[in-house]
């Protein structure tokens, strides 16, 4: 077998991180080659290198297709040569035909003059091979993800692919849809089209890869022949590294059950029968950092928001306790009268009003704290912002600032300010360390034990493991929209939270 | 206390001083330019008493527009709105005689039942303002003719008509003889105006001197006097030279009761803070607790009640009400608005400088009039003076 595309000893740097750092990777002709790795291990990052949306010079490395060095200025290089890649988030216009969606910036026209009869005879052509049965003047929002999934391949076919690059197609698939996909990859690759799939999920590397390179940290750790594929040597190669990073110190003092959480179930707000969290019960105890582990796209986020005053989902059931009362969650100043807090994951798009000061921010979830009869009195506000500034660090001329010019480490202080101004008995604090430098994460570690000292309960989100291994006094995996397994602290690594959701995984097939 | 330099504390604060002095600079213009080509007093006590009762409409509408704006909506339809509540003011007073002081609360009850109706659809549905008051528009200037039957109906009774035309009565007796060498002056205007002005001194005195107890970088000394002596002169003036002429109209008391209101609303209360937090970002305000729908809804229905007002205004001036009255009314006020710096995407303005740009907006309407300038250039220069607004803003906030 000849090798279609080879990439060597590729580096990429961003300012203060090094996403890539020699990573190698040789992909067959007619094979389907998996990547795997943890979040953050620079797969989706290699991807854009490879399809010329970082282009040359901008990395450093080589990259040979077909024996010859190739040099991409952009995406219309790339798929020039038939490398085409489908993202997570598809790119399709809802409002179009499969039609349109198919040739679109690719029509098949004469001087701009669409020529609609082999328009559809093409789409019919690609439909069948993708094994689709839907007119081609199907309106694209008509169809489920897992069709467009199709469509999206389709697409891929209607520009002559012969590497086929997918970004975890299935992660937002059901069972039987991520079945027919990689049906249809396997039927591909009978016809010869190689395919580079990105997944997590172990059982399917092993039903449809012939070999799969492992990541972690923006380097190759190896390549794995089918042969050598196992569920340790792949988790073993994805996770193993020491824990470089830091933690502050904290002696847990733990106290009676806080928050309690039983059978909690949400749907999808718009897919009917997607159901999103299933069963799920947790608790969280006075004075305990409680981590909830997983991978991206499980269900963590819409877990979190669903509790806090059903932000997500529809058709939500289940029960809330703090302090062993029964609480009424159902919207958010319910929640936040409850003692509930939560700490959004995008902190930009949910969390703060960035053209406004720091200190109308921080007062914004609790107006009533600084106002008399709905009179707010400016100055006790400036004193309570004044206050938080100091006692969180918040690196700031001072709280007339606006939000928007202060660094992620600053804002996300500002995002917690603005919620211990509530103050809350349990905090949910999702993916609080995303996006911020090294100090700046220390410094919020540092707040979240003292808000555990303080006898508040904790509950963290993290795609960093081991973020969670060092802050946390027990860990729920998630996985899928359940609960796969829960680890004390003492229990808890790497090696057995990817063992939880592999195995998590598994069953869910069987 | 260390004070910043003039040229900092100037850039920071650029919109809202700019906005004060580009008002000055126009009105210096006209009084220079029509007392020196048409011999005509600018600031003669009729015209500014006229600029007032022809500009109230839209300021008060403005006031209304700015919280609404602020939210990231729009209302199109607040021209309809003002024909249709000056029809059933007619309708009531003059068909069925109902009594004044019955009809000015049920008109405003009219005006907010409008704007609950359409703000239910925008906050609930959340069908693009846009488009609701777009086709409230419609509906308004339809049911107006309908309920004039495409005729005039008036004239109102002199208690409707003093809603505009009226003045405060002289509780102190006009001062017949010279005083400081000028006949006929209004006591009771004068009183008043000089009370307002100290007022407003005082209460920036009083901020300024609790902010720097505070620690805040206070506005340098020179420019507070500055513009304070401006604005109080302003005050003093435009007050001495309604005591020469009939006195106080009601309709600048209304106005400046609401613009005091309306500024204390939107900078001091808990409501308007989470106005500006929700136009800022919906997302962030909603998971901070606040019922954004609610307060949606609330913009449409403050700016229902305040069109109701404005309807009856204008019917009361004109002493009937017709089928075209108010409209294009909503043009003048959205741009009012924007040109007194509030963001089209929602979440910032402020309510002196709408009430100062619509004040720029009428001052320039008044003395173009006067000038003889033909409607058509009239238009263009508005036009001309919205976009420059405008683009001044964004420049700004791109450097």
């Amino acid at each position: 077998m000849a090798t279609l595309l080879e990439m060597r000893g590729i580096g990429k740097s961003f300012p203060g991180v090094r996403a890539l750092d020699h990573v190698d990777l040789a992909v067959e002709a007619g094979e389907i080659h998996a990547i795997c790795g943890e979040n953050g291990a620079g797969k989706s990052t290699l991807m854009k290198v490879l399809s010329g949306v970082y282009p040359h010079g901008s990395y450093e490395g080589e990259i040979r297709y077909d024996g010859q060095e190739i040099r991409l200025r952009g995406i219309a290089d790339s798929e020039a040569l038939g490398i085409i890649i489908i993202h997570q988030e598809l790119a399709l216009v809802p409002l179009l035909s499969i039609a349109e969606n198919l040739f679109l910036g690719n029509e098949v026209a004469r001087r701009g003059v669409i020529d609609w009869r082999q328009v559809f005879q093409r789409t019919e052509g690609l439909l069948r091979k993708v094994g689709l049965a839907e007119a081609p003047t199907t309106p694209v929002e008509k169809l489920g993800v897992g069709k467009q999934q199709l469509i999206e391949i389709a697409k891929a076919l209607a520009k002559n692919v012969r590497l086929l690059i997918l970004d975890e197609p299935t992660a937002a698939l059901q069972e039987n849809d991520s079945q027919k996909l990689l049906d249809l990859l396997l039927e591909l690759k009978a016809q010869g089209i190689t395919s580079i799939l990105i997944s997590h999920k172990l059982n399917e590397i092993d039903r449809v890869a012939d070999r799969i390179t492992i990541l972690r940290d923006g380097s190759t750790v190896s390549t794995l022949t089918r042969a050598e594929i196992s569920e340790e040597r792949i988790i073993r190669d994805m996770v193993g590294r020491d824990m470089a990073h830091r933690y502050p110190e904290r002696i847990p003092r733990i106290g009676e059950v806080l928050l309690e959480v039983r059978d909690w179930n949400v749907w999808h707000p718009d897919q009917r029968d997607r159901q999103m969290i299933r069963d799920v019960s947790f608790n969280v105890r006075k004075g305990e950092i409680v981590g909830i582990a997983g991978l991206m796209g499980t269900g963590r986020t819409e877990l979190a928001m669903s509790l806090f005053g059903r932000s997500y989902g529809r058709r939500i059931s289940g029960s809330v306790r703090i302090a062993g009362k029964p609480v009424d969650t159902s919207t958010v100043p319910r929640a936040v009268a409850a003692g509930l807090s939560y700490v959004t994951e995008d902190r930009k798009v949910l969390g703060l009003v960035l053209d406004e000061p720091i200190m109308q921010n921080v007062t914004l979830a609790n107006l009533a704290g600084v106002s008399r009869r709905g009179v707010l009195d400016k100055r006790l506000e400036r004193r309570v912002a004044e206050g938080y500034r100091r006692s969180l660090a918040i690196r700031t001329p001072g709280v007339m600032q606006k939000v928007v010019n202060l660094s992620g480490g600053n804002q996300q202080k500002v995002v917690l300010a603005k919620w211990l101004f509530t103050d809350p008995q349990v905090l949910i604090l999702d993916e609080p360390t995303r996006g911020i430098d090294v100090g700046a994460k220390f410094e919020i570690y540092a707040i979240m034990n003292e808000l555990a000292e303080q006898g508040r309960g904790v509950v963290m989100i993290s795609s960093e493991m081991p973020e969670l291994l060092g802050m946390c006094d027990r860990i729920y995996v998630m996985n899928e929209g359940r609960i796969a397994g829960e680890l004390s602290r003492a229990e808890a690594s790497q090696e057995r939270i990817m063992a939880l959701i592999l195995k998590d995984s598994r069953q869910r097939v069987a | 206390m260390a004070e910043r330099g003039l040229a900092a504390h100037l850039g920071t604060h650029l919109r809202e001083n700019g906005m004060l002095m580009a008002l000055v600079a126009i009105v210096f213009f006209f009084t220079v330019v029509l007392r020196t080509t048409l011999d005509v007093d600018f600031l003669s006590a009729q015209n500014i008493t006229n600029l007032f009762l022809q500009n109230s409409y839209v300021i008060i509408m403005a006031l209304g527009m700015l919280l609404v704006i602020v939210a990231g909506h729009i209302d199109l339809s607040v021209g309809s709105v003002v024909g249709f509540t000056g029809a059933v003011a007619a309708v009531l007073i003059v068909e069925l005689d109902w009594p004044v002081i019955a009809v000015i609360p049920a008109c405003l009850v009219v005006g907010g039942l409008i704007g609950a109706a359409q703000g239910y659809w925008v906050a609930y549905w959340r069908i693009p303002s846009f488009i609701v008051t777009l086709a409230g528009m419609l509906i308004f200037r339809g049911s107006t003719l309908w309920l004039l039957g495409g005729q005039n109906i008036g004239p109102f009774p002199r208690s409707f008509q003093s809603l505009s035309t009226g003045f405060i009565p002289d509780i102190l007796g006009t001062w017949d003889e010279a005083v400081l060498g000028l006949e006929r002056m209004n006591g009771t205007a004068v009183v008043l105006v000089t009370v307002a002005a100290a007022i407003v001194v005082w209460l920036g005195w009083r901020s300024r001197s609790r902010d720097a107890a505070f620690g805040m970088l206070p506005e340098p000394m020179g420019l507070f006097a500055l513009r304070n002596l401006v604005v109080a002169a302003a005050l003093i003036f435009v007050g001495y030279k309604l005591a020469q002429f009939r006195g106080l109209p009601n309709v600048v008391v209304v106005l400046t009761l609401l613009t005091v209101i309306y500024a204390f609303f939107t900078v001091s209360t808990t409501t308007g803070r989470r106005i500006y937090a929700l136009g800022g970002n919906e997302k962030a305000a909603k998971l901070s607790g606040i019922r954004t729908e609610r307060l949606v809804f609330f913009c449409f229905v403050n700016m229902g009640v305040l069109a109701a007002l404005a309807g009856m205004i204008v019917a009361a001036r004109l002493n009937s009400s017709t089928p075209k009255a108010g409209s294009g009314f909503e043009l003048d006020v959205i741009a009012a608005v924007f040109i007194g710096g509030a963001s089209m995407s929602g979440g910032s303005g402020k309510i002196v400088g709408v009430v100062i740009g619509a004040l720029i907006m009428g001052v320039m309407n008044n003395g173009m009039s006067i000038l003889g300038i033909g409607i058509d250039y009239q238009q263009v220069i508005k036009g001309l003076v919205l976009l420059a607004a405008v683009i001044f803003d964004v420049y700004n906030k791109s450097k």
